[in-house]
């Protein structure tokens, strides 16, 4: 009997041999997947999960320039109102079944209707047709620049392509599969939402023939099993990767770098400069003071770009100062409108506030508790308008209530707010039309809800232009004109690097809107 | 002993109404809103309005009331509003975590804290008492998340013995899954094991000041026979509710242990919920935890009619 007992218990001790034989990347990344649909929400982590599970016809390269990546040929009438796209040979979905222009059809369309990208791109299209199982045809009704560049964009949300039945469900419903043709089979069945996502190589996968590059290239499964495991607590997180129990961990709290930089067999990769995240102080355009645009100029005098990056990084090596709307280091960086950024006056302020109709009327500030950016940045503007002299009305409360809270119309004495902080990933910011925090488009924007008919003209002439140097000469416009209206005041930008085990695992590449995790090999 | 059985689980039926009533509307009270976390960061309000239709919050609380009640009836407890997974089964895959921290949590705690609390008991006022003591009021003070920290510290960083996180079902391996559970059920344990030890001790000096012990004393029984089967067994009754009211404690240690632990448990799963106002998940719990609380009541009362034979019901 006690033999029997030992032998039990030996064999619960013993490892399973097929599960050590595979190569497991364990990776924790921002958020858990908790959502499988990358259409529905635009949450970052549905998005990574979707680039794991699913294709797109273009990918945007490292230096965010869109390369075919589902599509084997396509070809653009000479007066860019056709384009003719051909899928590559060899897609199949995880089920077995073929993709087909429908597929994408069908996913171009849901993807458009709900992306606000996409929704840009649809109010062009007039026509999207099959012209056989693996051709397809958009016909516009005007020229615009952006079509490939919003089919192969990098952040949320991606065009993902999906199986034709499930890019049939409404958009504003989740699908209930998530069935791609991507690199990464997803295992619905190991998946423990709040814990733990797991994704097998697909085997079937054929990849391109060019060199891997962020979204574009080959994308070959470099392991055979991706866990992404959700890991709430940033130091339990950090202690996992420094006694080797995870591999890859996406965004370490910036207090922990140092540490991990000095960790034996942890390295640091700073993500791409377009991937940087951008501060902005968000005014609500819809009621008083900041109704008037002499209020919200006098708001510049409050911001100190240097005092909220100190604040919420520390080390100068991983923050700029970037006066600008539009992702510094990015493309289309200018000057434009940065002369509304004057010094740090918190006298002038409440002068320029008073002139503008401001009588000690307490302006509320939405401020979140428990983010690790957004609520020391919070408390650095409430600083700035105390020394002001301005009654400030602090409403503390968790993100979860912010975000709630944010879309509230109503006056701030009735539920609504005047002020919230918020960021944006570097990716999006860097471009007019992705970049939707510098839209006015009144109550179809998004919260503060700035309304200016000359700002958004300007952001469908940046998608109409025909060349680099025109789009250039608008984005400046666009800056200058939006820095005017104040859609938002940035305050830095930043980076949040990678850390890895180096001694583990190999072939990680700076995100670039999204973290690019098919590629990664272990050692 | 059956009727009283029967009785007592009837008389859970109005408490879990209660707390199902209460539930439902202090999370519909709380700010914050599901529809506009899925939407995400550039959702705009019609879009988050569109999501809220489609996920039925904007109807009456009132009618999203009774379509909740009215499904709990027949056992469904409803689907995630972010993972579109069953309630049922989202609970089922955290189970096994949370009663293994537990279990093993209880066994570290009593099978350490009594004999220290007996012992402190007998000798009273010496240093090995004030060393119990010592030790029970440190334990009881220091929040679970601070020795957790410690202890990850040295056993895992630096010397590398145990894992920082993470769990191992008992089908990994018996050590995997001892070894996974070893730091959390530590920290955990030892403010559970203050408290008890503390009773017990209380406890037992007051039992060993009763005539009959004297009397086994006198008659000179062994010290070991006089403490564990005179003195213990009729200590037992005050260390036994203290043991029941501890396991609601656990209930609020496992939130934050298996947040530090990154165990993926119940307690894990509703920190999370609450966070991303997932209201069915964080109904289903409440109203499981209730359960169970109710049922460790009638546990422990139970208990004392078999370990006192004066009590009966």
């Amino acid at each position: 009997m006690i033999f029997r007992i030992m032998a039990g218990l030996a064999a619960f001790a013993l490892p399973f041999s097929a599960m050590a034989q595979e190569k497991v990347l364990k990776a924790v990344m921002h958020a858990d997947v908790r959502v499988i649909d990358p259409i529905w929400t635009t949450q970052t982590i549905a998005n990574i999960h979707g680039a794991l599970v699913y294709d797109t016809l273009f990918g945007n390269d490292a230096d965010q320039k869109p390369q075919p990546q589902m599509v084997g040929k396509y070809e653009i009438s000479p007066d860019r109102l056709t384009y003719t796209f051909t899928l590559r040979d060899g897609l199949k979905f995880h089920d077995g079944s073929p993709v087909t222009s429908k597929d994408a059809i069908a996913s171009i369309k849901r993807w458009g209707a709900k992306d606000g990208v996409g929704q840009r791109l649809m109010g062009f299209v007039t026509a999207l047709d099959a012209v056989d199982d693996k051709t397809f045809k958009m016909v516009l009704r005007e020229p615009y620049g952006m079509v490939l560049e919003s089919l192969g964009k990098t952040g949320s949300s991606i065009a993902a392509i999906m199986r034709e039945k499930d890019a049939q469900t409404d958009p504003q419903q989740q699908v209930k599969e998530s069935i791609g043709s991507g690199p990464y089979i997803f295992a619905k069945d190991q998946w423990v939402p709040g814990s733990k996502a797991v994704y097998l190589k697909n085997k079937d996968y054929v990849p391109r023939t060019e060199a891997p590059s962020s979204f574009a290239g080959a994308k070959i499964p470099g392991v055979d099993r991706i866990e992404l495991i959700w890991i709430s607590d940033p130091q339990t997180a950090m202690s996992a990767l420094v006694n080797g129990e995870i591999d890859f961990y996406e965004n370490p709290n910036t207090d922990f770098l140092p540490l991990l930089a000095k960790a034996k067999g942890v390295k640091l990769m700073k993500t791409g400069v377009i991937d940087s995240t951008q501060g902005m102080i968000r005014l609500n355009h819809l009621h008083p003071p900041f109704n008037n645009v002499k209020a919200r100029q006098a708001m510049y005098y409050l911001v100190n770009q240097e005092d909220f990056l100190r604040a919420i990084v520390g080390d100068p090596k991983y923050y700029r100062v970037c006066p600008g709307l539009l992702t510094c280091g990015g493309p289309y960086e200018n000057d434009g409108g940065t002369a509304f950024f004057k010094e740090y006056n918190p006298k002038k302020a409440l002068q320029l506030l008073k002139e503008a109709g401001y009588n000690g009327e307490p302006i509320t500030i939405l401020a979140t508790t428990d983010h690790n950016t957004i609520t020391p940045a919070t408390q650095v503007l409430i600083q700035a308008m105390r020394e002001a002299g301005i009654n400030v009305d602090v409403q503390s409360m968790d993100w979860g209530s912010v975000v709630s809270r944010r879309a509230k119309k109503e006056p701030p004495a009735q539920g609504g707010w005047n002020i919230f902080i918020t960021t944006s990933g570097g990716v999006g910011t860097a471009n007019p039309v992705l970049h939707t925090w510098i839209g006015a488009a009144c109550d179809k924007g998004l919260f503060g809800w700035p309304c200016d008919p000359e700002i958004e003209k300007l952001r469908n002439a940046f998608g109409m232009a025909s060349s680099e140097d025109e789009r250039k000469k608008i984005a400046k416009e666009l800056q200058t004109k939006a820095m005017e209206q104040v859609v938002y005041i940035p305050f830095g930008q930043w980076d949040t690097p990678l850390a890895y085990r180096a001694d583990r695992i190999d072939g990680i590449v700076p995100n670039t809107g999204l973290a690019v995790l098919w590629g990664i090999t272990k050692k | 002993m059956t009727a009283y059985i029967v009785r007592r689980l009837f008389a859970t039926l109005p408490v879990m109404a209660v707390v199902a009533l209460f539930v439902f509307f202090l999370l519909r009270l709380a700010p914050g809103d599901p529809a506009a976390i899925i939407a995400g960061e550039d959702a705009t309000s019609e879009a988050i309005a569109a999501v809220r239709a489609k996920l039925g919050l904007d109807r009456p609380l009132v009618e999203q009331f009774v379509v909740w009640l009215w499904a709990l009836l027949q056992g469904d407890m409803g689907v995630s509003i972010f993972s579109n997974l069953p309630v049922t089964r989202l609970m089922a895959q955290r189970v096994e975590p949370t009663i293994a921290l537990t279990l093993s949590t209880l066994f570290v705690a009593v099978s350490l804290a009594i004999p220290i609390g007996v012992v402190a008991a007998w000798k009273a006022r010496k240093l090995v008492d004030r060393l119990v003591m010592g030790f029970a009021v440190l334990g009881f003070a220091m929040p679970v998340f601070v020795l957790a920290y410690v202890l990850i510290y040295f056993f895992a960083v630096q010397w590398q013995l145990l894992p920082v996180q993470g769990y191992q079902p008992l089908s990994a391996g018996l050590w995997p899954f001892a070894e996974s559970l070893i730091l959390p059920s530590v920290a955990l344990g030892v403010t559970y094991m203050a408290l008890i030890a503390r009773i017990t001790r209380a406890s037992m000096l007051e039992v060993l000041q009763q005539d009959y012990i004297r009397t086994a004393n006198a008659k000179g029984l062994a010290t070991d026979r006089v403490l564990l089967l005179h003195a213990l067994k009729n200590a037992s009754v005050p260390i036994v509710t203290v043991i029941g009211i501890g396991i609601a404690l656990l209930i609020s240690g496992v939130v934050i242990t298996e947040t530090v632990f990154n165990i993926p448990g119940l307690g894990r799963l509703t920190v999370d919920a609450v966070l991303k106002r997932d209201y069915p998940i964080v109904q289903g719990l409440i109203l499981v935890f209730a359960a169970a609380k109710v049922i460790v009541n009638l546990i422990i009362d139970i208990s004392y009619a078999f370990l006192d034979p004066r009590i009966r019901y």
